[in-house]
């Protein structure tokens, strides 16, 4: 269809909207009062509206559509915004996000029910005018309140009126109960408002119910008007009115929340993974979107200026072709050494996205881990303008979540043990990038507990990491290095935000993988800082370059260990495996000659070894002639040969030849 | 979006051995001359190695060697066609290539399909153009690419 050229642009745009209304919504957490906020949500949420109605996303429609709705009437003041509100709001935020990712992931909004969200949206709206309120959560009886019934018997009682709960029990006897009922239904009406009867309505009209059933109403009458109204209805055998209590409903209110909120989530769970189940399946039919990068137009107009001048050189050169002047010609090649230069670092610039596009999801998932926790907790960032490359943004995501929910769940402590440790009851985590020569720093800090390290050095001898003999030989900056190691959790009880015993380990290989490492630093009672360091670009890397007969193949630095000769006399065969003991260690021989098949002498009588490190593990390698390090350019060998072992891509050498990337992990 | 001017009927014409073979000129980029291969280890043995195109890292198969019909000689008239097929690119090694032809459906026949032999599997159709045979060569199959039909 035509409309899928739109697709990307839509995905970037909605992208960017649903970001400023995030930033909003936060804001406006804290400064209700703000209507510049509360406009800028309300004109978000219409361009989304307008936008997904335009792509034919329907569901994403209706969804903004009762969003502007709530939006309009807290605008005008008609209702005033509380945590409730804002938490509604956060919740529809998530959906439109999910919708979003579906469009990106497979063309369509996807699945996802959002009635549940429209009729709270609604209930906020209707307030005290109208009744119907959707049972949607038909497993909770009327004794367990819902949370958002609640919220309209507050209101209510704002406006004087009074909320009462009312059981009636119809006659055994009765033939007709649903009609009986019906009157009775009625009969309230009149003089009240229902705002959820249990069971539901549906269930009394198909006379699905004994003899009893409850219904919630409120009204302005008294209780004694509506006794004598119903007591004239033939064929009840009792009838009990309880008033509702404000300070009873705000007694029950944080524990039915919490109640509440437990059984939420049990549902949503369910639901996602039932979304998941239908997203996997349409995941073989849908088309992928291709990555974008948005482009200051500064950057290209430089690109341009670059290539214009790169033309200019060109025809100069031709010009100093026909004249044979070799002065000229060295100014020539100056020149153009110059541009190319320039022309390197303003292609990698137009791939630089600042880190901000990773950061900005933060703010919200520490307001929503300090809630759960129950931490008083705030999140300072800077440097969110730090830029790297494109690629490096899609992969720090995940580790920097793992950092920052670490220090909230691990580091930063409750508020009353933070007051009894004479600290601010709110606790700080900082996170703060900035560029240091060819790499970028992003670093972690909590100003919690700190790192207890005999607790550490105690579990790593509970699970075999180490042994207590080495514990007792490190010195106090070596031990929160253990907690990078496999396996590795020091938390008491595995809670959900972190502490699954999976944990830093893959955080620091991820890192890894994309060439960085990760640094922790700790003081006790009072920071704990982790700090990443990762090349501003993927592209480029440093390798050493060997010689195997007469091809060159270059080996990524970050996993040699070291270079050293060895005799041929020493290599010992075990299980056909050659290996040699190596400062006290056994380690693996592998002659890249015979896995690359190149012709090789294999006479030699010193051997040079560059030992490589894959994890734990070691290994040498047996090379014919050292080249030296450079740094080089990683180019992909394409899908074609994607399948080829042992070859992690090639680069293109100074002289115009490719050699080739050994992919270390494979070779053992 | 690449312009797309006038290319159906068009096909790149080049030589294996003495035989005269074609592709669609839809499926090819450049051709190149090249005569620096970097072998690529563990692959199969008719992919010749990788060339660097302007920066751009490209395989390159030895068309003769895939069709089961010896190797190709490199000199001063071999040539390497870089084709594309989706976000596939890989150069095709032949012997010369020199021209362009038109050639219309009803110049090109259906391949013999009597002839069971290994090579003919990897011709889509039989073009005439005078007098002579040019063998159209069927990309997917040469890359092994499945089709989607």
């Amino acid at each position: 269809m035509e409309i899928n050229q739109y697709i990307d642009i839509f995905i970037e745009e909605s992208n960017e909207h649903l970001q400023s209304m995030n930033e909003c919504l936060l804001k406006l957490e804290n400064e209700p009062e703000n209507t510049e906020l509360l406009n800028e949500i309300f004109r978000v949420s219409h361009t989304i509206k307008g936008m997904s109605a335009t792509m034919g996303y329907e569901k994403m429609a209706s969804l903004t559509h009762e969003m502007e709705n709530l939006l309009q009437e807290l605008r005008s003041d008609k209702i005033s915004i509380n945590t409730d509100i804002i938490d509604i709001l956060f919740e529809c935020f998530d959906k439109l996000e999910q919708y979003t990712k579906n469009v990106a992931e497979q063309s369509n909004e996807g699945e996802i029910e959002v009635s549940n969200l429209i009729v709270k949206l609604n209930s906020i709206l209707n307030d005290n005018d109208k009744l119907i309120i959707a049972d949607y959560t038909s497993d909770t009886g009327v004794k367990n309140i819902d949370y958002y019934i609640l919220n309209i018997l507050k209101e209510a009682m704002k406006k004087n009126m009074k909320g009462y709960r009312i059981t009636v029990e119809i006659d055994e006897k009765c033939m007709l109960k649903a009609a009986r009922a019906f009157i009775v239904f009625n009969t309230l009406e009149e003089y009240s408002e229902i705002i959820k009867s249990e069971p539901s309505t549906e269930d009394i009209e198909d006379e699905n119910f004994d003899n009893k059933f409850e219904v919630l109403i409120i009204t302005e009458n008294s209780v004694e008007e509506i006794n004598k109204e119903l007591t004239q209805i033939s064929e009840i055998k009792s009838i009990l009115i309880e008033e509702l209590e404000e300070s009873s409903i705000n007694a029950d209110y944080d524990q039915d929340y919490k109640e509440k909120t437990i059984k939420k989530d049990n549902l949503e769970e369910f639901k996602e993974v039932s979304a998941d189940k239908i997203e996997k399946k349409k995941k073989t039919v849908n088309n992928k979107v291709g990555k974008t990068v948005r482009v200051d137009i500064e950057r290209l107009d430089n690109l341009m200026n670059l290539v214009s001048e790169l033309i200019i050189i060109k025809t100069r050169m031709e010009d100093i072709g026909d004249n044979n002047s070799k002065q000229s010609m060295n100014e020539a090649t100056e020149y153009l050494e110059r541009i190319t230069t320039n022309l390197h670092d303003a292609v990698m610039k137009v791939r630089m996205v600042p880190i901000e596009r990773v950061f900005n999801r933060f703010p919200r998932m520490v307001r929503d881990l300090s809630k759960e926790l129950g931490k008083d907790i705030n999140l300072k960032m800077s440097g969110e303008d730090t830029e790297v490359d494109r690629t490096v943004i899609d992969e720090i995501g995940d580790p920097l979540i793992h950092l920052i929910r670490n220090s909230i769940d691990h580091g930063i402590e409750t508020p009353d043990k933070r007051k009894l440790l004479g600290k601010e009851a709110e606790g700080t985590v900082f996170l703060k990038a900035y560029p240091d020569g060819n790499n970028v720093v992003i670093e972690v800090q909590d100003n919690g507990s700190g790192i207890n390290i005999d607790k550490v050095k105690q579990k790593a001898i509970e699970n075999n990491v180490i042994t207590e003999e080495q514990a007792n030989q490190m010195d106090d900056k070596e031990v929160p290095e253990l907690l990078f190691m496999p396996g590795f959790s020091t938390a008491d009880e595995i809670t959900d935000i972190s502490g699954r015993g999976v944990g830093l380990d893959v955080v620091k290989s991820k890192i890894n993988s994309i060439g960085g490492i990760v640094e922790v630093e700790t003081k006790k009672e009072e920071y704990t800082k982790f700090t990443i360091r990762i090349p501003l670009t993927l592209a480029i890397i440093q390798a050493l370059l060997i010689k195997l007969s007469n091809e060159i193949y270059a080996i990524p630095l970050s996993s040699i260990k070291e270079i050293t000769t060895i005799k041929t006399e020493d290599i010992r065969k075990v299980q056909n495996q050659e290996v040699i003991l190596y400062r006290n260690k056994t380690l693996p021989i592998i002659r890249l000659s015979s896995i690359l098949d190149t012709k090789t002498n294999l006479n030699k009588k010193e051997l040079i070894t560059v030992i490589v490190k894959k994890g734990e593990k070691e290994a040498g390698f047996i090379v014919d002639e050292l080249l030296g390090q450079q740094e080089i350019v990683i180019k992909s060998l394409g899908k074609y040969l994607s399948n080829v072992k042992y070859l992690a891509g090639a680069t293109i050498l100074g002289n115009g030849n490719i050699s080739l990337i050994l992919d270390v992990n494979s070779l053992f | 979006m690449e312009n797309i001017i006038e290319v159906e009927n068009q096909y790149v014409i080049f030589r294996i051995h003495n035989d005269s073979y074609a592709i669609d000129i839809s499926m090819v980029k450049t051709i190149e001359k090249v005569e620096d291969f970097t072998r690529i280890p563990n692959s199969e043995g008719y992919i010749k190695g990788v060339i660097n195109l302007r920066g751009e890292v490209i395989p390159v198969i030895d068309l003769k060697k895939r069709l089961g019909i010896g190797e190709i000689e490199i000199n001063e008239n071999s040539r390497v066609i870089i084709t594309y097929r989706d976000e596939i690119v890989v150069g095709l090694l032949v012997d010369a290539s020199s021209e362009v032809v038109y050639l219309q459906k009803d110049e090109i026949d259906n391949p013999p399909n009597i002839n069971e032999s290994e090579d003919y599997n990897y011709i889509k159709g039989i073009g005439k153009k005078n007098d002579k045979l040019i063998l159209i060569i069927d990309l997917d199959r040469i890359l092994d690419i499945e089709r989607e039909e």
